[in-house]
């Protein structure tokens, strides 16, 4: 049996962990969808063949994530989610309707197809966009002024770009040819908004929330988040160098982009985790001001314990299943 | 403009109405698929291949909506009924957990696999992955249906300051309606299922399709239906004592009973009247209800005068009954006609043909009118005898509810007509396709030792491309 303070800081890492997991895997097929040509190319066929097995179960990792909140938190997912309602609800049916083009396009009558595309294109867009708006508003602590909501957008576009990043840098992993080259082109561009983004952020952050500043300019609290960007500029830099090589022959090195993404959504999400510890509603709620009874918490931890390796197993195992170059999608 | 509690009640009566759809039909279809590629497996009959991969189309695009519009559940809880999370927040928080942690990702990390994986991996482990999707979707009802049941008959917990705490999980999971509910739930699944491939496989049938697999499907769809269509009615006369045990005012609401009587006639149709407490226009079975709910025709049947001010609106409950039922009567009339005419003839006339396609989506009429009965036949209370529903609405400015739940209803309804125009393209696409070559027999019968051999090296191979 573990003790109440305990279960909210286990609870706050496996929530946090679902994030950072949602947005990555979410995130580079939301990208994909993003990039989605709307001209009748095979491109577009071949960058859904890309993601068509794992979207599913990458959407899983919000439902867990918001899921964990729930269970865990409901003050603070009652708190957040009334806050940001209308965004949320935008987010949901772009949800929704991604989620469906996506099996549409490829199964209603031919005649259709170009508008499903224009579908999942548009819901992928839309959700990355409301996804960015909520950050935002979280980061802004959900005030209802000029600069929250400028920011909010900003943070929206900054999301995004990230998203398309790491999607393009999927792509370039997955594809080769002529696609490829063209997803080398875009991870480029996509890279320098993502990279402009970030700045954005750190900057932004600590001038508005003083908690934050404080936390991030107390000895010795400043060694430790300090490196999160010199290393973030690194990243970019590298990936930056190795997207103007590509692709190599033999396909070296194709992996490098995508690599580095993850390594930079990972960096950003824990410099954010540690701005807010341990506030789970900015300024408002802790962790531990919003947990539920230890006894629920050890209940589903248990589970928990025994379920979440299995599930990064069978994870690992379809990736593996799927591994190398995108084929053509077939039922059989 | 409707008040906020009101308009968050048909928000989310209409997402939780549209979701369940498509679960209802994944739920024993992932079985039927199983069942498929079991006897493809076995009997190396390309056939069975034809129908698992006509079907698994279907159900790859069921499945997505269904996981799409589920995620709206997620965040619902929390923005539009605060205080029941932070009221029972405890229980329904681990049950909700166990089904993310134990049955999504399950179907959702084998779904890939099931799909898109029959070439990349050996036989047995794709049928493995299609058995594990189809355990992983019948594991979600088993937890939904146990917070479900809890809410309609909670037991195991405590309150401590007006919030429910856990005592005995075993008693909150297995509460008393939770194995009748289950039951109920899992066979409506398999008859959605079974009607909806029967209907399918008539249309094809119908408009000339003259290869083995429709015929087939829709003899096995048949054959299911004639069976789980009775022993529906047996586990659901089950439930329904279950009921009128637990939450007798259910009950008086379903039989319209305004009065407490003995030998309380069966309605078989009327319009209740609750400001007048009474029926109008009643067509009655005298003593039936009693019968049936007793079994003894001069039973005593607590009416809803002994249920003043706590029970549910009268004419919704007893009208959603009357459609569940009346839908449950004519699959059991056509399942049991078609299924001996095609024993007996081996084929079936057209209006028989024409009649199962009408009856396609008539699980999910029976299913959803199931679900109304059950629901608002819990009100006013949305955990009985700890939460009201009235106790736990948002304070969101009614405005934002109103826009998210239009914008809701419009996605809904270009959606379902995505869905059952795509669903007749597919079927009426699989007419057009050959009937299975003699080649094809040859490379099928060979298939699961071909695939077993080959793979290994072909995934060595793909390793070193990356």
């Amino acid at each position: 049996m573990f003790e109440a303070n305990t279960l909210a800081i286990i609870f706050a890492g496996l929530m946090g962990l679902s994030i950072l997991f949602y947005a990555i895997l979410d995130g580079y097929d939301l990208g994909v969808g993003i990039l989605l040509p709307l001209d009748q190319s095979d491109n577009s066929d071949t960058m859904n063949a890309s993601i068509g097995p794992f979207w599913d179960a990458n959407e899983t990792w919000l439902v867990l994530a918001v899921g964990l909140l729930l269970i865990a938190f409901p003050a603070a997912h009652s708190y957040i989610f009334k806050e940001l309602y209308l965004p949320t609800a935008i987010l949901l049916i772009s949800l929704i309707l991604r989620g469906v083009a996506f099996d549409f396009r490829a199964k209603a009558a031919f005649s259709h197809k170009p508008t499903w595309n224009k579908v999942f294109k548009v819901g992928s867009l839309m959700a990355a966009l409301s996804q960015g708006y909520m950050l935002g508003m979280y980061v802004m602590g959900f005030q209802s002024t000029f600069a929250a909501y400028s920011f909010s957008i900003l943070s929206a576009f900054g999301v995004a770009a990230a998203y398309t990043y790491i999607g393009a840098s999927w792509l370039v992993m997955k594809t080769e040819g002529q696609l490829q080259k063209q997803a080398v082109q875009w991870a480029k561009k996509s890279g320098w908004i993502c990279f402009i983004g970030v700045i954005a952020v750190s900057i932004v952050n600590p001038i508005i929330n003083e908690g934050v500043y404080d936390k991030w300019f107390t000895w010795p609290n400043t060694i430790l988040i300090l490196p999160l960007p010199i290393i973030c500029f690194a990243l970019f830099t590298i990936s930056n160098l190795q997207l103007k090589k590509l692709p190599k022959t033999n396909d070296k090195h194709c992996w490098v982009p995508f690599v580095v993404a993850v390594m930079i959504f990972t960096l950003c999400f824990f410099g954010l985790a540690f701005s807010f510890f341990p506030y789970i509603v900015p300024g408002k709620l802790t962790i531990w001001q919003s947990a539920s009874a230890p006894e629920s918490l050890s209940f589903i931890l248990w589970g928990a314990i025994v379920v979440v390796p299995v599930i990064l197993g069978y994870t690992a195992f379809s990736y593996r299943v799927f591994w190398g170059k995108v084929r053509e999608l077939r039922y059989y | 403009m409707l008040e906020t509690l009101m308009l968050s009640r048909i928000q989310f009566a209409a997402n939780i109405s549209f979701h369940i759809l498509f679960p209802t039909i994944t739920i024993a279809l992932s079985w039927f698929l199983f069942f498929f590629k079991f006897r493809f497996d076995q009997t190396g009959d390309p056939v069975w291949m034809r129908a698992y991969r006509f079907w698994v189309k279907i159900f790859a695009l069921t499945f997505a909506i269904g996981v799409v519009t589920g995620i709206t559940m997620s965040f619902q809880f929390g923005t539009n009924w605060p205080k029941f999370m932070e009221t029972v927040g405890n229980i329904a928080g681990p049950l909700l957990g166990y089904e993310v942690l134990t049955a999504f990702f399950l179907e959702a990390g084998f779904l890939g696999i099931m799909l898109f994986g029959i070439n990349r991996v050996s036989a047995r482990i794709h049928t493995l992955a299609t058995f594990i999707v189809a355990i992983g979707t019948s594991l979600s009802a088993f937890w939904i249906l146990a917070l479900n049941s809890w809410m309609q008959t909670p037991q195991g917990y405590e309150m401590r300051d007006g919030v429910a705490f856990p005592v005995d999980w075993l008693a909150i999971i297995f509460n008393p309606s939770f194995p009748y509910r289950l039951t109920h739930m899992l066979i409506a699944s398999g008859l959605t299922a079974a009607f909806l491939v029967a209907g399918i496989s008539a249309y094809r049938l119908l408009k000339g399709d003259d290869k083995k697999a429709p015929k087939l499907t829709l003899k096995i769809a048949l054959t299911v239906a004639a069976i789980l269509t009775p022993l529906q009615m047996v586990v659901g006369d089950l439930h329904g004592l279950n009921t009128l045990e637990h939450q007798p005012q259910k009950i008086a609401a379903m039989e319209g009973i305004w009065q407490t009587q003995k030998s309380a006639p069966l309605l078989i149709f009327a319009i209740p009247d609750e400001k007048e407490k009474t029926n109008h226009m009643a067509i009655a079975i005298p003593g039936m209800a009693s019968f049936i709910l007793t079994k003894d025709f001069n039973g005593e049947i607590k009416g809803l005068n002994e249920f003043e001010g706590n029970h549910p609106p009268v004419a919704p409950v007893f009208y959603a009954f009357r459609i569940m039922l009346g839908v449950g009567m004519l699959m059991l009339l056509i399942s049991w006609s078609t299924r001996i005419q095609l024993w007996r003839k081996n084929k079936l006339p057209p209006w028989m043909l024409k009649a199962l396609v009408a009856m396609s989506f008539s699980g999910w009429i029976a299913t959803l009118a199931g679900w109304y009965v059950t629901e608002i036949g819990r009100q006013p209370w949305l955990v009985t005898g700890i939460l009201t529903i009235k106790d736990s609405a948002t304070d969101i400015a009614p405005e934002n509810v109103g826009f998210s739940l239009v914008l809701y209803l419009i996605l809904y309804v270009v959606l379902m007509a995505a869905y059952l125009h795509t669903l007749f393209t597919m079927a009426g696409r699989a007419i057009e396709i050959e009937e299975i070559t003699d080649e094809e027999k040859v490379i099928h019968k060979n298939t699961s030792e071909k695939l077993a051999a080959k793979l290994p090296t072909q995934n060595k191979q793909e390793k070193n491309y990356v």
